[in-house]
Formats: structure tokens, sequence, C-alpha cells
């Protein structure tokens, strides 16, 4: 019997500079028998590990179908985070997992999905929206809803404009206090959902600021949509990941075991009162 | 189960001496401090008998008691938790080889622990521990070591602190399951059963002999005595869902008011499991420990995330931690996280008693 908490070395083999502070790094594992052996799900997360500083659940953004080069993007917010972004090519750094339960990919195969996502935190988004491009003929129509404060928010903007031109696929931005250079929409992600036209039977998926997917889903829900179809990705505190240390507590639920991806159903009546 | 043998108040230390013989660290109530601790016993002189507890919200002293009484206390502040799930404790150990690292795994020292003195309602928090620790999705190894072989001599209540409440948990007073031996101390001599194998052995070690009926009669009046004569009661119908409906109940901020977010109430309670991940270098840095510290709700870092505090109110940590101990973590585990030991009645500073706030709050539900 090995402990949950065992950690296992990865080296770096790839450093991509996202936008400032923002890093995707490639991780491959240097045992060949973990690597090999490593199995994860779209939406599934690791916990990352700096020798001697600590640990922060970062999800993972390349495909499950190359699970020997583990992509995670890391935005530098905190003391770990910052000795994170130092990181180079050669580097060994640790990793555990995978855990969570992941985006409802085989759920939503068929059907048109509806992806939105607020504020910085959208890297679970990011490896959805591979997942599906890669595997584009076994979905439908693709609609990504993006807000953010400011266009200084704007991450992956090539990336966006890259979707866009994408077959069967719609990009809508929106920026609360736009600048001159902005040439999208301008109000908060919701307004968006006005021109926003989507069948009963598509499938939204979230990630971002809760009041943002608290409004969301009940748009979704106005369009028809069941609540076992609209599905936010939740974001807390996480220490263990194993839903021993309690801190990811969102009511009955641990979002690393439990989650972090509920459907509304489940989570709709917590989304009434603040402070859960 | 067997039936109750009747054993003379003399055999406790024949009992002690037979588990350090068997090489357990025998462990007791011990006066500690202006209260009681369990910590070794070498003979039954080490216990703290003739003494009596005085608990009441935020007030807890020890006096004078019953002579010859042996477990006249009924509890203190500490519980079993600590030994099972230590308050701090190594996971792993991670070593620097070279560029890389090698992560090992941080196994406790193995030990026999026999407790005696354990309360129906602490036997019951180990048992809840149990569920979460040794049989949810991920296994604990480190509670799991610290464990096993354990040898329990239950004591059952025949008088209850005005604090405790676990006949309306239905933990007690009487020990009914986890325990090896039970005993009942009546004034001149103890009604003993066992739960198990082991204490079966060591009740025909000790040479008893059949409780008459009378004598079992007795220890079972004393248990229903102690039962019936609780004083305070936590009434537990429409759990969860009261609590979960009552989220917005204006009592949350009334309590929180008072409550000075403290973290006694956890860090006393035979069940909260929530625990710090933490990362320790040694000074060379070439070696580094994860560590799991007893954590609490009640901090203000414990839903934080960069740039969130998902409760950073008191009245949110406080919800969460009455809402979790009663009914998600019926949800979560299948058993309520509240044994009705009273503790964080006690050893709340402002004398908080969480059978009073969910009376509030089931009563300002009502209208």
């Amino acid at each position: 019997m090995t402990t949950p908490y065992a950690i296992y070395p990865a080296r770096i083999t790839e450093r991509r500079a996202e936008t400032s502070g923002v890093y995707t790094f490639t991780m491959r594992f240097t045992d060949p028998g973990i690597r090999r052996s490593y199995r994860f799900k779209a939406g599934q997360f690791n916990m990352i590990y700096a020798f001697g500083v600590g640990e922060v659940p970062i999800s993972i953004v390349s495909d499950p179908e190359e699970p020997e080069a583990l992509q995670h993007t890391i935005r530098i917010v905190g003391r770990v985070t910052e000795v994170m972004g130092r990181w180079k090519v050669g580097d060994i750094v640790g990793v555990r997992g995978p855990y969570g339960n992941g985006w409802p990919v085989d759920e939503a195969r068929g059907r048109d999905v509806v992806i939105v996502t607020g504020g910085l935190g959208c890297a679970p988004v990011v490896g959805l929206i591979n997942y599906i491009f890669r595997r584009r003929d076994q979905y439908g129509e693709l609609h990504i809803l993006h807000g953010v404060k400011t266009p200084n928010d704007l991450l992956y903007r090539e990336r966006f404009d890259e979707w866009r031109r994408a077959p069967r696929t719609r990009v809508y931005l929106t920026a609360d206090r736009p600048d001159k250079s902005w040439h999208y929409r301008i109000g908060v992600v919701t307004q968006l959902f006005d021109e926003l036209a989507v069948p009963a039977s598509s499938v939204a998926m979230m990630c971002g600021p809760e009041v943002m997917m608290r409004l969301a889903a009940r748009a979704f829900r106005d369009k028809g949509i069941s609540e076992d179809a609209i599905f936010l990705s939740m974001e807390r505190r996480m220490e263990c990941a194993v839903g021993l240390c309690g801190h990811c507590q969102y009511r009955e639920y641990f979002a690393c075991k439990d989650g972090p991806v509920f459907s509304y159903r489940a989570v709709r009546e917590l989304f009434r009162t603040t402070g859960i | 189960m067997t039936e109750p043998m009747y054993m003379p108040k003399a055999a406790l230390e024949n009992l002690i001496a037979l588990l350090r013989g068997d090489g357990y660290k025998v462990l007791g109530p011990v006066s500690r401090d202006a209260g009681v601790a369990f910590e070794e016993v070498r003979a039954v002189s080490d216990l703290a008998a003739g003494v009596r507890d005085s608990q009441e919200a935020g007030r807890y002293r020890l006096e004078p008691g019953v002579p010859g009484e042996i477990f006249g206390v009924v509890n203190g502040a500490g519980s079993l938790k600590p030994f099972f799930f230590a308050p701090d404790e190594n996971l792993i150990e991670v070593r620097r080889e070279g560029k890389s690292f090698k992560s090992s795994e941080v196994i406790p020292p193995p030990r026999r622990l026999a407790f005696v003195g354990v309360r129906a309602c602490d036997l019951a928090a180990v048992a809840v521990q149990d569920r979460i620790f040794l049989h949810d999705r991920f296994r604990d190894t480190h509670y799991e070591t610290r464990r096993k072989d354990v040898f329990m001599v239950a004591v059952n209540c025949t008088r209850s602190a005005p604090t405790c409440f676990c006949a309306s948990m239905k933990t007690g007073p009487e020990a009914t399951a986890g325990f090896d031996l039970s005993l009942t101390e009546m004034d001149e001599c103890f009604v003993a059963k066992s739960g198990s194998s082991a204490g079966e052995a060591m009740l025909e070690r000790l040479g008893l002999r059949t409780a008459s009926a009378g004598e079992a009669e007795q220890a079972r009046t004393l248990t229903d005595r102690c039962a019936a004569g609780m004083r305070r009661q936590l009434d537990t119908s429409d759990l969860p869902r009261l609590l979960y409906e009552q989220a917005d109940s204006p009592r949350w901020k009334e309590v929180a008011s008072r409550c000075l977010s403290c973290t006694n109430c956890t860090m006393v309670c035979p069940t909260c499991f929530c625990h710090a991940v933490v990362d320790q270098q040694e000074i060379d840095g070439n070696m580094s420990r994860r560590v799991r510290q007893w954590d609490s709700c009640f901090s203000l870092e414990h839903a934080h995330i960069h740039g969130i505090n998902f409760r950073p109110r008191i009245e949110d940590r406080y919800r969460q931690w009455l809402t979790h101990k009663l009914a998600s973590w019926i949800d979560q585990f299948g058993t309520s996280g509240c044994v009705g030991c009273g503790r964080c009645i006690t050893w709340c500073p402002v004398g908080i008693d969480l059978t009073q706030e969910v009376a509030a709050i089931r009563a300002s539900a009502i209208k």
C-alpha cells in the first residue's frame, strides 16, 4: 500500500509564455513505467510540486490521447507559482494525479456545445476546446463565449482568432471596460446570451467567477437547456486532492473528488447563498 | 458479546498489568493542567480517580469527587483523535537526487496502544474517523498504521456532564460497539462485558465470575438513568435538510457576533478532520518534508485561494462548521459528524452551544 501523497518526478520539455505571468509547461514523467501507465480524462487536474516549496492543483490542458506529454498552464499568483514561473526546460518538477472528474465530453458527443469563460482563469476550458477541435466531427456547433474586465486581461488572443476562423464555430468576446483597441462586444459576458441561438439539446460547460456562472446557468435554463446539461467547473482551495484535507468542501461535495465539474442541478441550491 | 461479568475494582490493576505485559502502552484519563488527558498509566494510581469534572458552556473545573470512584471524570478536552489522526505528522520525505528527487513515505513506528476509560461518544468518534480515513476513496496509510493494534476498554457513563448530549446523537451513554471490553463502574465493583474475541480472552485471563442478575440489572439502570437525565438535547430530525434550507437564516449573523473564530471547537472535536498539507524544507536544501497539521474551517485561510476568500465572514465559517458537522457530513460519509460529547460547548471561550444554535435555527425556520 502506498500513500496517496507520493510525488513523481517529471522533466520540463517545453516552456511557452502565453502572456506575461502565464506559462504553459510540457512535462514528462522521468520514470518510464509511470509515464507509460499514466492516463487522464479531459478536465482532470494534477498536483504540481516545486521541490521544497509546495504544491498547487493545475488542470491538464493537453490531450488525453497523449498522456506521456502533459501540459499545464500556470499563472503566477502566489508563493508557489512564483517559483514555477522560473522553471526552465530540463528542470525536474513533481507531479501526482490525475484527480477530479473532468468535463463531460462523452455526454456532449453529437450535440452542440456552448463554452463560457470569464476572467483570467480559463485554462481548464482551453483544454476542453482543444479536445473538441481534435475531434471536431464528433461534436455539433461550438460556441465560445469569453468575457474579460479589460482588453489586457484577454489571454490567448491569437487562439480565439484561430478558433473564430474554424468551421461550425462562433467566438464571442466581450470586455467590461474596453479601450480603443477593442473591436469586440462591450459589457459583461452574460449580455452575449441575447444573441446566442442554441438548441435546447445543447450542452453548456463553463469556468470562471461564480457570479458569472450563476447568471450564465440561468440564461441557459431560459433557453431550454436542461440543468443536467449545464456544467460548471468550481474552484476551491485544495491541499490534498484526495478528499481528506477538507479545504475544498462545497457543502456536501469535495471539489477535488466529486468535482471540480458539477452539473447545475447538483449545485443550483448552493448558488443562492454566498460564503458557502 | 458475552454475558456481563462481575469485576472487583482491584481487578483493574490486574487488567492494566496484563495489557502492559502484552506489550501495550496503556493510556487512560490522567490529571493534567487542571483537566484530564489520555496519558500513560502504569497502575490504577496514575488515573484521575476520586475527582469529577464540572462542565458548562465555556467552563471546565475538576472538583473533589466520590472516594473510591475511579472513572469520575466524564471527559477532558482531549479525545482519542490525536493518537490516530496525529496533529502534526510527516507524510512523505522528498530527497534531492542530483537534478531530480525521490519521494518516500514516512511510516509511523509500530506500537500497541490500549486505552482504558474510553467513553461511548469517543468510541463513536473513532468510528466516524475510521469511515473518513479508512473507508473512503483514498485510504490514509498513516491513519491506518496508527489505528491498528489497539485495545479499547470502554467505560459506560453513569453520570453525564451538563454539556453532554450523546443520547440525542445515539452514541451513548452505553458503549455498544468498537470496544474490546466495556466496564460499568458501580460503588464496589465493575460489570464487565467483552466486545471482541480479544476482550473475551482478556476476561478469561482475569478469572472473573458471571455477574448476578441483580448486578447486571443495576449496571443497566445506571446507564439508563444517565441517558434519561441528560440535560442537553439536540433534535436531529430533518437533518441535513434543515440546515441546507436555512443557509440564509439570520441566526448565522447573530452567532457570528459572539463567535471569536478561535478554532477551539474544531481542535477539541473528536471527529473534525480538516488538515493543512505543508512542505517544510531542511536548512541544507536537500530534503523536504510534507507534513500534515490539524487545520480548522474557522481559520481565515481555510477557503482562501489567490484573490478570493470563499468564506470571508465569521458567519460563513460558523455556518460551514455547523452545517458540515450536522448535515453535509451525513451526505459525505453516511453518518453525522457530531457524537454529542459536548466538548465544543465546554471549550468555547464564549460558551456558544451548538444545541442552542440548532434549536434557534429550527425555531426561526418554522415561522
